[in-house]
């Protein structure tokens, strides 16, 4: 090394979940970028290098989120890119990529240079668009793929709506396969989702609340490794709930057809009896599912199975949650509470912390090309100093989101994020020691 | 290497019997003595509408000619009224849209009428692929394809190909680019096969939601990059993009598929340095091609090719006139 680093982060417990290596050491940040990666003993440093003392704690590669609704433009008062950002920061996720269907929605380039000057003003972690795959979010044209991506979309999707017309998708993956473009269905039929509100089951009846069946997922996500395996294009189920849905994407995988899945962190760590009493934080899309599935969901991301976890975050305003539940919308916070959450796993011995978070980081940058999520030398410094055992409780007011519907209010989690940097820049810091 | 666009040598010298069909449907019934016969032909029917004589012959003088357009056209019908009428027929233009179709008259219903009127030759245009086969079954007299849907559009073939062999010299291992819409496209399907039966070498240049599945077993290589398309092209032909392909359920936008496959001054400049280019119109500026390509004054041949169309048609006039029923 020529020049000195300009940041030291020292003696913490280094956890690249590129590599899989877990263990004590430092690492040193120049110009935004990791310098060097330095396993045992901590170097010696020059003078005038801002030292962070890593006491130990977690440092790891920050979060990649792909999938958060972030507000703007459209509903501001819902969530803000500023707000939005802060939440995530205080969560360890340094990247996000955010829903297409905004108002309007994210379908022209204009658009997407609106968020890109957006963030860049008001956002303190990056935040990246995935386009919209057909105007308007209408389901009924294509988007200009070719213009969008050259705008600086990561992806395309309909958001919270599935595609629901075969051919329409099957027309986008043909168009979509020239660019290598990444296309993300939410894969929900709401044909066979119908009036459903919660998942299908013993619950819901007892409830009396009309029920959402598995069908509702797999019906749509093997029409769409259908046509991925026909067409060749690259695809990526946004959020898979069900075990069939598992053994689905695990066979498609083994045949060779360029899938990938997520699950949302609400179906690994939480189920159905969450929803209580009516409880409408908990009523989300796809639905908190059986206890066995949430099981299955951890044991397939364990396996490998599935690719990635998002937070889906979807902040929704009191107006829309207050309501009986068959009226409220679907949508729960999740962007601050999603490391937390997810380390459960990792304390309930499920799933081992490199593993997580490359699920968390790794594997969500590679999907979409970036080259964050890996503590090597040239990667961007964007990073995440935490304290895996900490235990606390959610206050949801303490949240930093504009919105306040966080499924684990009140909820007894361990993990708390002490420091989060983007492009070395500390965005976040916790309070007190 | 034998010329295979050469007539066999048992052939008739006068060239007459070298045409032995009833009908013109679609450029897969012709072979390449046959083509090149009518290209013949047809060049010396150019010349002659250039010359300052009249142009006015009699030899189709009585015949009775209805162009029959259940689909419409301007350039094409006019094209084949003004070939009828210099060959001296009597000829008579149906529109669809002021005919009985319009009240619900079937096809055949209609057909049927035209023939009952003793019609001599028929040039029918369709929207649907294979009707005016579906006509042609039916009636007495020759029928001339002037386009059906997707299918076929032979006197464009026709006229393409005379257009390139006045520019060219020849077919033989020449590189000709089809670009645009070919999975809608009745002049892709006539040319691929008209170009590849004469020798030359053809590509497919589409965005991959606009081309037809398997179109390498119709003679054509196909290519989604347009840049990669045109290398060493000697021959770009643009097609035309209709507006209904452009809303969103085949491309985008407009402006998105000009990005992709629009033929730009840069763009030409892939192509081999003296490449030619043609449209078969009408064209969609700053679409599929930019103006000062289109009216480029060397390299663009697309106002030949409207010239070549009436010299075509009134050789495949000729060409049928000679296998009527009544002589």
């Amino acid at each position: 090394m020529t020049r000195a680093p300009d940041i030291a982060i020292l003696d913490a417990r280094l956890v690249d979940p590129a590599s899989g290596r877990d263990g004590r050491g430092s690492l040193l940040i120049r110009d935004g970028a990791i310098a060097d990666v330095v396993w045992g003993a901590a170097p010696s440093l020059a003078d005038g290098v801002r030292r962070i003392e890593g006491r130990g704690l977690v440092l790891a590669p920050g979060l990649v989120d792909l999938r958060a609704f972030l507000g703007e433009p459209g509903a501001e008062f819902r969530e803000t890119l500023g707000t939005g950002s802060q939440a995530a920061a205080a969560g360890g996720v340094t990247t996000i990529v955010c829903r297409p269907d905004t108002d309007p929605p994210i379908d022209d380039p204009a658009i997407i240079d609106f968020i890109k000057r957006r963030a860049r003003d008001k956002a303190v972690v990056n935040v990246l668009p995935c386009a919209a795959l057909t105007k308007g979010i209408l389901g009924r044209e294509i988007t200009e793929f070719g213009l969008l991506l050259e705008a600086g979309a990561v992806a395309f999707g309909d958001g919270a709506k599935a595609i629901r017309n075969p051919q329409l998708m099957r027309r986008a993956m043909i168009y979509a396969r020239d660019f290598d473009a990444l296309i993300m269905n939410h894969v929900e039929d709401p044909d066979l989702r119908g009036s459903g509100v919660m998942n299908e089951g013993e619950f819901a009846s007892r409830k009396g609340l009309p029920g959402i069946p598995a069908e509702a997922e797999t019906v749509m996500l093997e029409r769409d490794i259908r046509l991925a395996r026909a067409t060749g294009a690259r695809y990526h189920a946004a959020m898979i709930s069900c075990s069939e849905s598992v053994d689905l994407v695990r066979r498609a995988k083994a045949e060779g057809v360029a899938i990938t899945c997520g699950v949302s962190i609400n179906n690994l760590t939480l189920n159905e009896n969450d929803v209580g009493e009516y409880r409408t934080f908990c009523k989300v899309s796809p639905p908190l599912r059986h206890e066995d599935e949430r099981l299955a969901m951890i044991a397939a991301l364990a396996e490998g199975v599935i690719d990635v976890v998002v937070s889906d975050h979807d902040p929704q305003d009191v107006e829309t949650k207050r309501q009986p539940f068959a009226e409220a919308a679907d949508g729960a916070l999740g962007i601050e509470t999603l490391l937390p959450a997810a380390l459960r796993m990792v304390h309930a011995g499920q799933i081992a912390l490199p593993a997580l978070l490359a699920a968390l980081s790794a594997r969500p940058a590679g999907l979409i090309g970036l080259s964050c999520g890996r503590l090597a030398v040239g990667a961007p410094a964007d990073l995440t100093l935490l304290d895996p055992d900490a235990p606390h409780v959610v206050d949801k007011r303490r949240l930093k989101s504009r919105a306040k519907n966080s499924p684990f209010d009140e909820a007894r989690l361990e993990g708390l994020v002490q420091m989060t940097l983007v492009a070395g820049r500390v965005v976040y810091e916790a309070q007190g020691g | 290497m034998p010329d295979i666009t050469a007539a066999p040598l048992s052939s008739d010298l006068t060239g007459r019997a070298l045409f032995p069909h009833r009908h013109l449907l679609s450029i897969a019934d012709l072979k390449p003595w046959e083509i090149r016969f009518l290209l013949d032909e047809a060049e010396q029917w150019a010349t002659a509408n250039r010359g300052k004589a009249r142009k006015h012959d009699d030899r189709l003088a009585g015949m009775t000619q209805i162009n029959a357009f259940f689909e419409n056209s301007t350039r094409t019908l006019l094209s084949f009224e003004i070939a009828g009428k210099r060959l001296g027929a009597d000829v008579v233009n149906m529109h669809a849209g002021q005919s009985s179709v319009k009240k619900g008259e079937t096809l055949i219903d209609t057909a049927m009428t035209l023939n009952a009127m003793a019609a001599d030759v028929l040039v029918i245009r369709h929207a649907s692929s294979g009707a005016v086969a579906l006509i042609a079954d039916k009636v007495d007299c020759a029928v001339l394809n002037a386009g059906d849907g997707w299918h076929q559009h032979p006197t464009q073939a026709l006229l393409d190909a005379l257009t390139i062999r006045r520019r060219k010299g020849g077919f033989e291992g020449l590189i000709v680019a089809i670009c645009g819409d070919v999975l809608h496209s009745r002049v892709a399907r006539s040319n691929m096969l008209c170009l590849a039966a004469l020798g030359a070498q053809v590509r497919a240049v589409a965005p991959p939601t606009l081309m037809p599945p398997e179109v390498e077993m119709l003679g054509a290589t196909p290519y989604t990059r347009l840049d990669e398309g045109l290398e060493g092209a000697d021959v770009v032909m643009m097609l035309r993009l209709q507006n209904e392909r452009m809303d969103g359920a085949f491309i985008p936008s407009a402006r998105e598929y000009h990005m992709l496959y629009g033929l730009t001054p840069e763009r030409l400049a892939i192509a081999k340095p003296d490449a030619i280019v043609m449209h078969p119109g009408p064209m969609n500026r700053g679409v599929e091609i930019t103006s000062n390509v289109a009216d480029h004054p060397d390299r663009s041949a697309i106002t030949e090719q409207v010239e070549m169309g009436v010299a075509v048609r009134m050789a495949v006039l000729d060409a049928l006139s000679q296998h009527l029923p009544n002589g």
